[in-house]
């Protein structure tokens, strides 16, 4: 993914000498070739994302479209205020880049998690969110903020490439994109668990269970529509996210869906209810051991099936569910 | 009169940068006072700097507030904002009338400087340790444009406080920004008490020289030395300034002078009618 959004955002410095990426000093052996060429459209801040942020808006104050860049929380939650009183309030084409998304640096311990940063941006007014699924995604996201006004945060995931799309797929922020269709139950994904939510699928396919899988890339503003689509159109929702269950995708969801009336038969949210993860590990050891991966995403769906077709009232059960799935 | 004020102050232009400092005083104490907000001696701290900026300094166009080639000012100690107010009213930036609605529920004119439908208004503050960044940012990209117009961005003595000021110190050294020019209003005084008691900045200019930063000295008081100071810029090439101003915290009413109680407090009743007399009589 991160690769992808080099690329994008190298096409887009191409084109308009406005285009420049402020990083924080990170992106090691990621941006020297960008660097390199477009020295007028490059700067190293040093370590200092307060800085990074305020100087950002002052340069986009000047006509320009400004990427910051950093890893996890560094260039999020370290200069949220900047983030919002600088950036945000001055409406300033500031597009917030930050990689390693959820529990991608997973080993390098909790300073390392992003796993509140969606929902924390999220309640900013006049902030665009977006956390793409896969390699596709993120360069076809990194090129629609640069068109997006205002101030828009880009969560960059390390998941790989993933199946590039057909022929003619667009990418539109805030229209959720479907990659398989199925009644019984739609995995709401956001982020780069998208590949997690998709081999779950699969696997529940072999037992007869169809998954619809849709990328809700764009968190804010979320694609109401597409949730409602799941709700009547399905056999209730399962939102999956690698980030804490307060505030995400799976609390926008729930959100929409109650303040409509629109309510899926049954809901039920993967995400992180564990609080800090203080044990090692890499992102596919703590997605398995947090519940996260495609074998979790795929029990939570069977026993919310189960569940349902046990249900005497046969309306909408909102559960949590029973236990951590710790291994 | 409303509510016991004084009189709006007609919309005469000022002849000097000495009446419109005195006039920004009389309608940031009308301001305050009407609105039962606070700072008031950190607006008169602040005053003659403002002054003697939009007093002819700065290049800027009420007419278009807009216009690409003005010279960007941004009041980093956004509790200070009536000050500025003041100053945009006086400079013709919107009707002085509106100064009036400072403070009042369904207002634009906040108690720390917003800019949303206040024309003038470069960056809304009110967060202490935004603006040397985002000036910096400014300066950074005038530059990248060729263009010729300055950053001034007024600084307070407890802002400095914050690490993000010096941040942007390192930041602006470091890429010679010889368009940024960092004014500190050293009044010695900040929320609670003194900055000698509370977090101690000096030796202060040394601390900035030794960020990189051409450093001048002056009152902040003397209209003469803040014009020389502020139009000899840049004094080295290839170095932001930092016009540190010696004031005093209240200036210009003799019992707000150097005391920390005005910080907070607002002149109302007999010491509202006080102040008005000493600052009528000072014109």
């Amino acid at each position: 993914m991160r690769d992808a959004f080099v690329r994008a955002l190298t096409a887009l410095a191409e084109q308009d000498p406005r285009v420049m990426l402020v990083t924080g000093d990170l992106g090691f052996g990621v941006l020297a070739d960008y660097a390199r060429r477009f020295p007028r459209q490059y700067l190293n801040v040093g370590v200092s994302e307060q800085n990074m942020t305020g100087v950002a808006t002052g340069l986009a104050l000047t006509g320009r479209v400004v990427y910051t860049y950093s890893i996890a929380n560094f260039p999020t939650l370290r200069c949220l205020e900047q983030i919002r009183n600088d950036a945000c309030y001055h409406r300033a084409n500031v597009k917030i880049v930050a990689v390693g998304g959820g529990l991608s640096y997973g080993a390098l311990g909790i300073t390392h998690h992003a796993t509140e940063d969606l929902a924390i941006l999220r309640s900013l007014p006049e902030m665009t969110v977006v956390a793409p699924g896969d390699a596709w995604e993120a360069e076809q996201a990194t090129l629609a903020i640069y068109s997006q006004p205002g101030t828009c945060y880009l969560r960059i995931d390390r998941a790989g490439a993933g199946d590039p799309p057909p022929d003619g797929t667009t990418f539109e922020l805030g229209r959720a994109r479907t990659l398989r269709e199925g009644r019984d139950i739609s995995l709401l994904s956001t982020g780069g668990l998208l590949g997690q939510a998709l081999a779950a699928a699969e696997s529940l396919a072999l037992e007869g269970i169809e998954c619809r899988v849709v990328s809700v890339h764009t968190l804010k503003p979320l694609d109401s529509a597409a949730i409602f689509a799941a709700c009547s159109e399905t056999g209730g929702i399962v939102t999956v996210e690698e980030h804490t269950v307060i505030g995400g995708l799976g609390s926008a969801v729930a959100e929409t869906c109650m303040e409509s009336g629109i309510l899926p038969r049954c809901f039920r949210r993967i995400g992180l209810r564990a609080g800090f993860s203080s044990i090692v590990g890499d992102q596919t050891y703590l997605r398995r051991r947090y519940g996260l991966d495609a074998e979790a995403i795929a029990a939570a769906v069977r026993d919310l099936l189960e569940g349902e077709s046990n249900s005497t009232l046969g309306v909408a059960a909102i559960r949590e569910p029973q236990t951590q799935r710790a291994r | 009169m409303l509510n016991g004020h004084s009189s709006p102050i007609s919309s005469a232009p000022p002849t000097d940068t000495a009446e419109l400092a005195n006039r920004i005083r009389r309608h940031a104490l009308r301001m305050t006072s009407i609105g039962g907000s606070s700072h008031i001696g950190a607006i008169f701290s602040m005053a003659d700097i403002v002054a003697v900026l939009y007093g002819g300094v700065l290049r800027v166009d009420p007419e278009r507030p807009d216009w690409p080639e003005r010279d960007r000012f941004i009041l980093s100690k956004g509790h200070a904002g009536a000050g500025v107010y003041a100053a945009l009213a006086e400079r013709g930036f919107f009707p002085i009338a509106k100064l009036d609605t400072h403070y009042a529920n369904g207002s634009e004119l906040s108690g720390h400087v917003s800019h949303r439908g206040v024309p003038g208004v470069e960056l809304s503050t009110g967060s202490l340790g935004h603006g040397l960044s985002v000036g910096a940012g400014l300066a950074y990209g005038a530059r990248l444009d060729g263009a010729a117009w300055r950053t001034f961005v007024v600084l307070g003595d407890g802002e400095c406080d914050e690490g993000s000021i010096w941040e942007a110190a390192l930041f602006a050294a470091h890429h010679r920004l010889d368009n940024l020019i960092a004014v500190v209003d050293y009044n010695k005084l900040q929320s609670l008490t003194t900055v000698d008691e509370t977090l101690r900045l000096e030796p202060f200019a040394d601390k900035w020289r030794s960020f990189g930063w051409e450093v001048v000295e002056i009152d902040g008081h003397d209209h003469r030395q803040l014009t020389e100071a502020f139009t000899s810029i840049p004094r080295r090439p290839d170095a932001p300034t930092c016009v540190l101003a010696h004031t005093v915290k209240g200036k210009g009413v003799s019992f707000m002078e150097g005391s920390v109680l005005w910080h907070y407090r607002t002149a109302r009743g007999e010491e509202y009618m006080a102040a008005v007399r000493e600052l009528e009589a000072d014109r």
